[in-house]
């Protein structure tokens, strides 16, 4: 079952269009990382999802219940934590989350156990009845996240949830994402792309307001040109030589060096097709035989290089 | 409901969180006391009643009341907070509503704790109560007009200062209608244009309750404004998240 299924979202700003045609699912169980660089409508994208801007056209359900028909369910199964973590700054911690579980229609002992869990699941306990003004920019993100999983939600939004926190804390909240997901449908942005192997099942890349890559990330990383190519180190053979053998491998895209010394050569070789794929490989294997080989690796490709040349395909280089 | 006694607890909590509620209620006490005693000439008056005090109730709530409400939604803006609030599962209404009777309710215990004064005039004479009751439930419905408008231009910008003064013009207007000087100013040029314009006063309307008449027509016109504004703020929430 989709428990988020948003179809054909369009948001115009006054002339500008800030998304454009986005449709995308996610399932419980799934985690989705939305990747796009700054001003990709990421945000206004997630502000659609949770209800907080009407779109333009298309539509958004969550768990069956239309978002802009049919709100109240609708946000009872979101959690939600915007862009940049706003909070009450009149409050404490304790009481901001107190608020905000009566919202949720928690009351009595029930507020009071959700408050407590999520206060231990986002390490809050020194800060619990500090102001929230006064509060640190990390423990404030901390403090917005607990408001957003009061209520165990089966639907979770997280706007940069690691924006801001310690490298300690954005492990922390890695693992409670993937841990979470088990159990919920999540989307969350970043721009850190290691996150997205730590804790996403899926991928989507957004650029100008258009989806422009939608894929596990292991499928995303194929899309690289880096994606299947062979690195060799080898000794005393000269570069020209080295170049001369492997552009006789079938399926060859190009040959660089990518270092050459007095008695030894870096090179790799790209297959025409980007993508690991054993034909190739062995075909490289067997084209080196006889040569004093140092490395020998099959590349995965690298989703900031997928990332670099989906968002900015003028000025994408190799890279080593 | 539950939802709006959430609200509302929240934003009276957010007041007396700082100190600046205690201020504000011993500046709305030493202000009213101020204007009955030294420009209302309460004792001069030589009579038993509360008039020197009602007298200038349309006149310091155009201050006081704007203080109050200006933060409303102008902080909630500003902070993020509105993204917050209006993704939980409650209705925009209801966090209207909630956010603007917490302020009526902060108005109305500044209002309440003038009650010395009813003491006084009590121990001093022997006043109509009856008036002086009127008088107070006229007051606190026009500080909820004041409010409702000060709402309403809360929600139009994120500047707590713009919305004060914004807040302050449309009352002064409000309150200019009916103040005779401006009457009579019209009355020269053209006499039911006076009627109209008046009408819409807070001053024209609060005037009955003065005199100890809870007329309907009067209540009615003060929650009208009170909806109306608050209609008006959901409009303009609504515009802003469509962006
Ligand atoms: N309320 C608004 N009015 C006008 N334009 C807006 C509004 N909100 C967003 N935009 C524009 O829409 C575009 C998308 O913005 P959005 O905040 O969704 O980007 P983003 O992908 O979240 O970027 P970032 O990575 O910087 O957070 C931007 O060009 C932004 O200027
Ligand atoms: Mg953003």
């Amino acid at each position: 079952m989709s428990t988020i299924r948003v179809e054909h979202l369009t948001k115009h700003f006054g002339p500008k269009r800030a998304v454009d045609d986005v449709s995308f699912t996610v399932s419980t169980g799934e985690v989705l990382g939305f990747l796009g660089p700054n001003g990709a409508g990421k945000s206004t994208t997630m502000r659609m999802v949770t209800g907080f801007i009407p779109p333009t056209s298309g539509r958004v359900w969550i768990g069956g219940h239309d978002m802009w028909e049919n709100p109240i369910p609708a946000k009872r199964l979101i959690g939600y934590l915007p862009e940049n973590a706003p909070a009450y700054t009149d409050m404490t911690v304790y009481g901001f989350l107190s608020f905000v579980a009566e919202l949720r229609g928690l009351r009595g002992q029930a507020r009071k156990q959700a408050v407590h869990r999520v206060v231990e699941l986002c390490f809050l306990e020194s800060v619990l009845h500090q102001s929230v003004e006064t509060l640190s920019k990390g423990y404030r993100h901390r403090t917005c996240l607990a408001q957003a999983l009061l209520h165990d939600p089966p639907v979770l939004v997280l706007d940069e949830p690691t924006d801001g926190l310690d490298p300690n804390q954005k492990h922390e909240v890695r693992t409670l994402i993937r841990r979470m997901g088990e159990k919920k449908a999540i989307i969350f942005s970043t721009h850190i792309l290691e996150e997205v192997d730590a804790a996403c099942t899926r991928a989507i890349i957004i650029d100008r307001g258009r989806i422009v890559a939608n894929g596990t990330p292991a499928e995303l990383r194929a899309r690289s040109e880096l994606a299947g190519a062979v690195t060799l180190q080898i000794r005393r053979v000269a570069a020209a030589e080295v170049s001369r053998r492997l552009y006789q491998v079938p399926g060859v895209k190009r040959v660089s060096i990518l270092e050459e010394q007095e008695d030894r050569v870096r090179a790799r070789v790209f297959p025409a097709q980007p993508g690991i794929n054993g034909t190739f490989t062995r075909a490289v294997g067997e084209a080196v035989q006889g040569w004093v080989l140092e490395e020998l690796r099959v590349e995965e490709g690298r989703l900031d290089e997928v990332f670099r040349s989906i968002t900015m395909p003028d000025t994408v280089r190799e890279t080593s | 409901m539950n939802n709006i006694w959430a609200v509302v607890k929240r934003e009276l909590s957010g007041y007396f969180a700082s100190p600046v509620a205690y201020v504000y209620i011993v500046i709305f006490l030493l202000l009213s006391g101020f204007f009955t005693f030294m420009v209302g000439g309460f004792f001069e008056r030589g009579e038993a009643s509360l008039t020197a005090f009602f007298l200038w109730h349309p006149w310091f709530y155009l201050f006081l009341v704007p203080a109050v409400g200006m933060r409303l939604w102008a902080e909630e803006r500003r902070v993020g907070t509105l993204e917050l609030l209006l993704t939980m599962p409650i209705t925009a209404w209801q966090a209207i509503v909630g956010k603007f009777f917490a302020s009526w309710l902060f108005l109305g215990l500044a209002l309440a704790l003038t009650f010395p004064l009813v003491i006084t005039v009590n121990y001093l004479g022997d006043p109509d109560n009856g008036v002086i009751f009127a008088a107070y439930c006229g007051s606190f419905l026009m500080a909820g007009a004041y409010l409702a408008i000060t709402c309403m231009t809360s929600a139009l910008t994120r500047n707590q200062v713009i919305s004060f003064i914004l807040a302050v013009v449309i009352c002064l207007f409000l309150v200019l209608a009916g103040f005779p000087p401006v009457t009579n100013l019209l009355a020269r040029w053209s006499a039911p244009l006076v009627e109209l314009v008046a009408s819409f006063s807070f001053i024209t309307h609060f005037d009955a309750f003065q005199k100890g008449m809870l007329d309907t027509r009067d209540v009615v016109y003060f929650l009208s404004v009170m909806v109306l504004a608050l209609f008006s703020t959901s409009v303009i929430l609504r515009s802003l998240r469509a962006g």
